[in-house]
């Protein structure tokens, strides 16, 4: 029996610019299931890593949540105080960004940085009392998540700074510190973008083995088709600020029903055989002045009157989520007759 | 022009076709150390790398971070000096060109890098910047700002276009006017350094089509650097794999995508994510990660993630063989066949 662990409804965030406000989020609706790994794909700018950021709280201070809601394992976290999500963060839920540089402190050791870790958030090792068994506890704990994820040499390797480090060892230990406190969702945003395709070929493969080990949840937000495809059971596809179409990674690749969906499938090189490749005309929409209707109607080839002006619903076909006015069939039979 | 006319028909005397020949060519960057700054070891970066670029063909150097494909066409356009081998560009040894031939090749050979932003002036007009590099150049005189506009046309911009600023312009926009600076001298030889990987999938197809309709029409001649092997799938006619600064494998693009010999260029093509659910094609995950570059290569410098490895290839470097045609191999494996 499969259960929500994330539910998010009707998200919606703007961020005051000096250029106006930005509509990054103009309700994201998508829920999260336990031991799943969901894949959020999109284009830069269509609000991806914005709804990972919003999801822990985490968006800057020039951003307002101005509607919706995130259930996260029975509680409502746009309502919780600051010490509250505090406990969540990094215990229950915790992120893997794209650039190790950024997360990692350079000035201190990679077990010093593990250590302080644990000693905030691990309830067991937090329960000891004497000091000398915590040291050992610690120690035992961060030699055991190195070697979970294949770290070569993990004595070594903890004794290290960041930039002794590979950009795949650094990802590695990123994966070592979010697994290590066991949290209930992981949201990793561009984990594999910086590396090298055989550096993200193990990776990748790491993390599918230490999620279904844990029976973690894992969103992966992305911009590659490929990865989502190879790694996720059910994809969401963004665009600007919407999700326009979401449903079982299957499915949607072999069907895909959005014309912006459509429109990347074919515009996608591939490695493994020779396709004709067609790009999506014009570019993504300005997030300030949003154009009335459906924000694809521009770029899309099969746009009528009725994308102009209003936006599409939020349609269910065959288990599938679709946003556009073609599958509409108040719309489409209206426009036959 | 003089010197080009000659060398032009030195070139018509010798009846190949080949634009630009590598050969054996090396780079070490010195490292400096202690109080006195003196030499205390190299970063080989490129260690022995030969191949033939034809005339208005696309030749793809393809290879991981750290594996010095951005060196060699450094050293190519003539912004980094080799320390060892021979740039030959229509016979002519590319290191001993007199100032006035220099200033030739300069022109004939352009390059676009990956980050169009950062090659763009912000505080110039896209204008000033293309009618800059024709001033410098001395092309089209009193013309040039017509030359500009057509320029404009060429790369899918308009005249509007020449009156914004770089920041003005989407990542797209901005890489096209890249390549209209560099059009601009009527060159024969273009270095495009990962063209398309800072743009996001659907505007990255427009940029590839653009720069194949480009090469159909004024027949430039690509070397085209990158690490995205559906890219390469896409574009080039011929492709060269390196590995630690040496080239292991070189074919014709179709040939390697259906037969690579070399463990390296297969592993690396089974680690490329597929956009199609299911189609794991038993990936062939490579172990540990690519050695260190201050140390020089003495056998084989896959010898350590090699899954076929044998104690030949521990102790000399694999001999160069010719598998058929113009597919060569650098692999102990194929020796012995």
């Amino acid at each position: 029996m499969l259960s929500k662990i994330l539910e998010v409804e009707d998200l919606k965030v703007e961020f005051h610019t000096y250029r106006g406000v930005v509509k990054a989020l103009n309700g994201v609706s998508f829920m999260v299931e336990k031991g799943e790994v969901f894949g959020l794909a999109g284009e830069t700018g269509s609000g991806k890593s914005v709804t990972g950021l919003a999801i822990q709280r985490l968006l800057p201070s020039n951003a307002v949540v101005v509607g919706g809601r995130i259930m996260f394992d029975g509680r409502d976290l746009l309502n919780l105080k600051e010490e509250e999500m505090n406990k969540i963060r990094g215990k229950e839920m915790t992120a893997v960004f794209q650039d190790p540089h950024t997360y990692l402190n350079p000035v201190f050791k990679m077990q010093d940085q593990f250590r302080d870790i644990l000693l905030v958030n691990d309830r067991e090792i937090a329960s000891i009392k004497d000091k000398r068994a915590i040291k050992k506890a610690v120690n035992n704990r961060i030699i055991q998540m190195l070697t979970e994820v294949q770290m070569p040499a993990p004595e070594r390797v903890a004794k290290m700074y960041p930039h002794e480090l590979s950009g795949g060892m650094k990802q590695r230990m990123m994966l070592a510190m979010a697994f290590s406190l066991r949290p209930k969702l992981i949201i990793a945003d561009e984990p594999t973008t910086a590396l090298d395709v055989t550096i993200q070929a193990q990776v990748l493969e790491l993390m599918k083995s230490l999620q279904r080990k844990y029976d973690t949840s894992v969103i992966l937000i992305t911009h590659d088709l490929g990865v989502i495809a190879e790694t996720c059971r059910r994809i969401a596809v963004m665009y600007a600020g919407r999700i326009i179409e979401m449903g079982n990674v299957d499915s949607v690749y072999a069907k895909p029903l959005h014309p912006y969906t459509q429109g990347l499938m074919r515009a996608l090189p591939r490695a493994d055989k020779d396709l004709k490749v067609e790009s999506i005309g014009g570019s993504v929409p300005d997030l300030v002045e949003l154009p009335p209707g459906c924000p694809f109607h521009p770029r899309c080839p099969h746009a009528m009157e009725v994308c102009r002006k209003t936006n599409p619903r939020t349609l269910k076909i065959d288990g599938r989520v679709v946003e556009c006015h073609l599958y509409d069939e108040e719309i489409t039979e209206g426009r036959v007759a | 022009m003089e010197a080009a006319s000659k060398i032009r028909a030195e070139e018509a005397e010798k009846g190949d076709d080949v634009l630009v020949r590598i050969e054996g060519l090396r780079k070490w960057f010195p490292i400096l150390g202690g109080v006195l700054q003196r030499t205390v070891g190299y970063v080989y970066a490129v260690e022995d790398v030969s191949f033939d670029i034809r005339n208005a063909e696309t030749l793809a150097l393809v290879g991981e971070s750290g594996s010095g494909k951005t060196t060699v066409g450094l050293m190519l356009a003539k912004l980094e000096p080799p320390t060892g081998g021979k740039i030959l560009y229509r016979g002519r040894d590319v290191s001993r060109l007199s100032s006035r031939e220099t200033k030739w090749y300069r022109k004939k050979v352009q390059m676009v890098f990956q980050d169009p932003y950062a090659s763009l002036n912000p505080r110039m007009l896209i204008k000033d910047t293309i009618m800059e590099v024709m001033k410098v150049h001395r092309v089209s005189g009193r013309n040039s700002y017509d030359k500009a506009v057509e320029l404009m046309t060429r790369v899918g911009l308009s005249e509007e276009h020449l009156y914004r600023y770089p920041h003005e312009l989407s990542g797209g926009q901005r890489q096209r006017a890249v390549l209209a600076r560099a059009l601009c001298v009527e060159p024969e030889f273009i270095i495009l350094d990962e063209p398309t990987a800072s743009l996001d999938v659907s505007v990255q197809a427009q940029v590839l089509d653009l720069l194949k309709l480009l090469q159909d029409e004024f027949h430039y001649t690509y070397l085209l650097i990158t690490h995205n092997l559906a890219v390469v799938r896409y574009i080039s006619d011929r492709t060269v794999v390196m590995y630690r600064g040496m080239w292991v494998e070189s074919s014709p693009t179709r040939k390697l995508f259906g037969g690579a010999e070399h463990p390296y260029t297969r592993a690396l093509l089974s680690s490329v994510p597929i956009p199609e659910p299911r189609s794991n094609v038993a990936k062939q995950l490579l172990k540990g990660e690519p050695p260190n570059p201050t140390e020089r290569v003495k056998a084989c410098p896959f010898v350590d993630r090699c899954p076929h490895v044998m104690p030949v290839c521990g102790e000399k470097m694999p001999p160069t063989t010719r598998i058929n045609g113009s597919h060569q191999v650098r692999c102990w494996l194929s020796v012995k066949k």
